[in-house]
This record gives structure tokens, C-alpha cells and sequence, in this order.
């Protein structure tokens, strides 16, 4: 097993870590409460079912999909070097939680939950961009931030910072706008 | 359009093929230098006369890799870049920025710096909310709206600039207190702007609340009902005007919120006329809390005296060898915040802003993500103005407060 991202705070699981656990059993890599923040780690091919088990159960409602994103522990020498982290947020119950799950490098991807909150749509895209991790089932994973002529995936710690593109040719806008036009 | 057929539609990027063969669709650009468009973003409409059968958001021309830089700088070089995020409201997120560290470090904040950053935040809400509402007004056509609110605006801007030097590019908070204090007189000084900004508020709400060519352009307009708001992730002013009381400085108290007496004003069909009402009163209420907040302000240090999260005191660092070499390492070496992570989220000016940041316990930071509430609002454009005429994308957009800055970091 992997190292953990924080210090373990010798702690004791919170509800939803503990529902989690009790629904999940072989799914929960690891959590923590660290500086309140509850945390678990699921394995990468549960992410949907966890995900949704999360929006839909009365005890969890995580009506709000807050933020998706991901980090690379590449400079950490972290195995596996992707983390996708998620934070959701629940209006009924006033919690919070985030979920991580880890890629790994040669196999960069992980299953899309886009049909779970629209949010997401966007979200994967921009992490695709950035990161480079493939979301399985996407129904239209393209460049959201950069230009489709982009070439690798800038917020990776080994894309350097000073690399520069060759400037793209400008494209015609008939090509482009092809349909509609009589 | 229903939420399922929504999700079996994705986005698009050309039109779907029997469209191909309907010459009566055609396509139009909006931006991506467009007078009604704040920042640089570009809508692909597809028409059929008027109305919008289509239309694809294209985001990013303001991208400036606020995360890559953020990376490959120390992590107290950062809270400048945060002012260029959302630069109506520059201060919301040099609080948000900071609270993250701080949370990483668990370190307290005094309480007179809490109290001052509830002020400066409170009127960096309300230039927010007058930038987006007088510039949303404006595009509408009641121009006097906008030259009022920027007046208005320019009051507080100056209060803003008193604290922290600049109108926009503040770079006031530091990782556990404040750069600086409050200038002598400051308190007076601000229930006197404080009121003439109430005076134009109560104005503009006589001349555009019921005014009727205003209504017909934004009543019934940009409509999103809750499920979907909640599906694409809305929050702040957006969500509210739906009917959701979700508020984070109410949900999850963060600085001394919970101290604080204020109400959430929410709306109840969640179209353009609820958003401009729940923003309109939620600058009363923001008037509110500062002046509760100027009635309670304490006395004290601005600044932690928590060991290597603040620099140390100058008499330290010219007076004894620990303090000299504490002060070199945190300038040479940076903060170095405890391994771990933090999510904190702080409610902006148009809706939730998160700063998620993580520390592997050396002066650089592994990772600094911006929420940004904006980006939500962008990707459901599409959403909200499919059925309506080409002339609804300016108040609809009006409505959202998208901020360049922050939607492409």
C-alpha cells in the first residue's frame, strides 16, 4: 500500500468515514481528518458507485459536487503519481467531504462521473487538459483552458514551466462555422 | 430543456446532423471581444431566427496558469497573484488564499484582524455586487445605473485603498494577520461612504426595481430551477436566487461570520430579476455587517505571534541570533507550511471560492487549485439560454458576474 498525502492524526473515523466503510469495506484504502477536513481514499475502480452512493443515500446527499481536480506527486516519488481529489459538499446535512483516489502514471485514467452532476463535465475536461488523466466514458473529453494544438498537459510537474509552443496558424472561420451557413 | 435530455446531449461542438441539411440554422459568434462580454469568452450560437437551438461556450483566453506559477513560487508570493483572480473583489480572495495556509499551518488569526477582514471582505462583496448589477443594468440599457454604481464603487474603492494602499491590486493579507492595520479615523470615515452608498442604493432600486422595461428584459429570463443549479454546481447569489439559502459564510462559519447578525435573501424562480433582487439586498446586508462589525471591532495585535508563520519582529531579527537566522530562513527558504492538505472555502463575490492547497512541508507548494464559482455559471450558459432569443445572452450573461480572471485562472 501506498504512503498517505498527510500525517495520520492516531484518529478515529467520523460518520461518514464509518459509513463508508461499513457500505464499502474493501473499496477504503485509507482516510483522515486531517485539520478537519474528513478525507477518504477509495480504489479508482469504485469511484463511481462511491460517488454515487454518496449523492443518493439519505445519510451522505452530497447534492453539490464543489470541485474536481487532481495532483501530481511526481517530485514526491509518489507511487501512483496521480491523486484525483473531489470535494462535495451536502446542503441537507451541512457536511463536507473529499475523496481521493489514486492513478497511476502508465494507466491515466479513471471512470467519468459525469452522469452524476453536471458540474463534472467541465471539470474533467479541464483536469484532462491539465493533467492528462483520461476520464473513461466522457462523453466529449477536448481541451477546455488551452488550445486544441496544445501540446502536452501543463500542470504536470514535469512539463517545464519556460517550454514554449510553436504560435498555431489561424484557422478559417468557414471551416469552422461550416453548418448554418446557406 | 429537462435535465436528462441535457445530459444525453453533450456538449457539442458542431451541430447534430440533420441540423447539417436545415439551412434556417445559422451560426453566430458572441465575443470573443464583444461589448457585452466582461472579459474575453466566446459563445458559438446556433439560431433559427431568433431563437437559440444551440450554443457552445468556449472559455479560456485569459489563461494564464495561475496554478503552474503558483507552483513554482514560494508560498507567500502567491497572494499577489490572488487579486488577479477575481479582480472586482481582490480581497475575498486574498482572505480565502491565506485562511488555506493557515488552516495547513493551524494557526489562529487575532481577532482584530478577523474583524477587519470581515470589513474589507464585506466591501469587496458589495463592489462585486455594484460592478455586476450596474454593468448588467447597462447592457439592458439603463446606463444611469451603471454611472451611479461605479461611483458608488469608487467610494469603497478608496476606503479599500486607505487599508491596503491599492484599489485593486490590494495584496493585504499575510498568513496569520493582516499587512496592515486600519488608518486613524477609518471607522468615521466608512459609515460616512457606507451611507451615501445606501442613499444611491435606495435610488437605483426606486428607478430599476419596478421598472418595466427592465422586467420584460430579465423576468422569465435565464430561469435555471433548483435541481439543475445544484446539479451544476451554483452557488452564492446564483444559487439563492433559485431558492436555495446556501451561504457559506452561514453553512460553514469561517472568520467571526458566526458572531455576525446578516440574513440570506433568497429568490424564488431563479431567473435574471432573482438574481439582480438577491444581490441587491445582499449589498444592505453586507452594509449591515460591517457596521456590526465596526461597532465590535476589538483592540489588538493584526498579526499571529505564531513562530515561523509570521516573520519575526524586526527587534528580534536586529537583536539576537535566533531571531536573525529564523527571519533568514523564511525568506530564503520560504513558509513551510506542515505536510498535509486543506480545502477551504470562502463565500466570493459571486459564489463559492475554494482554495485547495497541499504542502509536502518544504517552502514549495505541491499544489494550489482555485475553485472558481464562475466556471460552474459559464458551463451552463448553454443550459440556460437554449429556447431563448440571441438578444437574452447579454442579460443572462449580465446575470452570471463572470470574471475572466477567475473563470480561466
Amino acid at each position: 500500500m501506498t504512503e498517505t498525502t498527510t500525517v495520520p492524526e492516531s484518529e478515529t473515523p467520523r460518520a461518514l468515514t464509518a459509513l463508508l466503510q461499513q457500505q464499502f469495506p474493501d473499496t477504503l484504502i485509507d482516510f483522515h481528518n486531517h485539520r478537519g477536513d474528513e478525507t477518504v481514499r477509495v480504489k479508482r475502480e469504485a469511484i463511481v458507485s462511491v460517488c454515487q452512493f454518496l449523492r443518493d443515500d439519505p445519510r451522505c446527499k452530497f447534492e453539490l459536487m464543489i470541485d474536481l481536480t487532481a495532483v501530481d506527486y511526481f517530485e514526491q516519488h509518489r507511487e501512483p503519481r496521480f491523486e484525483m481529489v473531489y470535494h462535495f459538499k451536502s446542503l441537507t446535512h451541512g457536511h463536507r467531504l473529499r475523496v481521493k483516489t489514486p492513478v497511476p502514471e502508465d494507466d491515466c485514467r479513471v471512470d467519468s462521473i459525469h452522469e452524476l452532476w453536471e458540474a463534472v463535465n467541465w471539470y474533467e475536461r479541464e483536469c484532462w487538459d491539465m493533467f492528462g488523466i483520461e476520464f473513461t466514458g466522457h462523453p466529449n473529453l477536448t481541451r477546455l483552458l488551452m488550445y486544441e494544438q496544445f501540446e502536452g498537459h501543463p500542470l504536470r510537474k514535469d512539463y517545464p514551466m519556460d517550454r514554449q509552443q510553436p504560435i498555431i496558424e489561424l484557422r478559417e472561420i468557414d471551416e469552422r462555422n461550416q453548418y448554418g451557413r446557406a | 430543456m429537462s435535465m436528462e435530455s441535457a445530459l444525453a446531449e453533450p456538449q457539442l461542438s458542431r451541430l447534430p446532423l440533420e441540423a447539417e441539411e436545415d439551412t434556417s440554422i445559422m451560426a453566430i459568434e458572441v465575443g470573443p471581444a464583444h461589448p457585452a462580454m466582461h472579459g474575453i469568452v466566446r459563445f458559438t450560437t446556433y439560431v433559427d431566427g431568433e431563437t437559440i437551438v444551440d450554443m457552445v461556450p468556449e472559455i479560456g483566453y485569459l489563461h494564464r496558469g495561475f496554478e503552474k506559477e503558483s507552483e513554482n513560487s514560494k508560498w507567500i508570493q502567491v497572494i499577489p497573484y490572488t487579486d488577479r483572480l477575481n479582480y472586482v473583489s481582490p480581497l475575498l480572495n486574498n482572505i480565502g488564499y491565506s485562511m488555506a495556509v493557515e488552516k495547513l499551518f493551524g494557526a489562529e488569526v487575532p481577532r482584530r484582524a478577523e474583524y477587519t477582514r470581515v470589513i474589507m471582505g464585506e466591501i469587496s462583496r458589495i463592489t462585486d455586487h455594484l460592478t455586476c448589477v450596474g454593468a448588467a443594468a447597462m447592457e439592458v440599457g439603463a446606463f444611469t445605473f451603471f454611472l451611479w454604481f461605479i461611483k458608488a464603487r469608487e467610494y469603497l474603492w478608496e476606503l479599500i485603498e486607505q487599508v491596503s494602499g491599492a484599489r485593486m491590486t490590494t495584496n493585504w493579507t499575510r498568513f496569520g494577520g493582516n499587512a496592515t492595520d486600519l488608518p486613524d479615523g477609518f471607522l468615521d470615515d466608512l459609515q460616512e461612504r457606507l451611507d451615501k452608498v445606501k442613499d444611491i442604493l435606495d435610488e437605483c432600486d426606486k428607478l430599476l426595481s419596478k421598472n418595466k422595461i427592465f422586467i420584460d428584459r430579465v423576468k422569465d429570463v435565464g430561469t435555471i430551477s433548483k435541481e439543475d443549479a445544484l446539479s451544476f454546481g451554483f452557488s452564492g447569489p446564483m444559487l439563492r436566487a433559485c431558492g436555495v439559502p446556501f451561504d457559506v459564510r452561514r453553512s460553514d462559519p469561517h472568520s467571526v461570520y458566526d458572531e455576525l447578525d446578516f440574513e440570506i435573501p433568497v429568490g424564488t424562480v431563479g431567473d435574471c430579476f432573482d438574481r439582480y433582487l438577491v444581490r441587491m439586498e445582499e449589498m444592505r446586508q453586507s452594509i449591515s455587517i460591517i457596521e456590526q462589525a465596526a461597532d465590535k471591532m476589538p483592540y489588538g495585535p493584526i498579526m499571529t505571534d505564531q513562530r515561523w508563520v509570521d516573520y519575526p519582529d524586526k527587534k528580534e531579527v536586529y537583536g539576537n541570533i535566533e531571531g536573525l537566522i529564523e527571519h533568514f530562513k523564511m525568506v530564503m527558504e520560504g513558509h513551510q507550511p506542515p505536510k498535509g492538505e486543506a480545502y477551504v472555502a470562502v463565500e466570493g463575490g459571486n459564489g463559492e471560492v475554494g482554495f485547495y492547497v497541499v504542502s509536502d512541508g518544504s517552502g514549495d507548494p505541491v499544489r494550489v487549485r482555485l475553485r472558481p464559482p464562475c466556471f460552474n455559471y459559464v458551463q451552463a450558459m448553454r443550459h440556460m439560454t437554449i429556447g431563448h432569443y440571441i438578444a437574452d445572452i447579454v442579460p443572462i450573461f449580465g446575470s452570471i458576474n463572470m470574471i475572466g480572471g477567475e473563470l480561466d485562472r
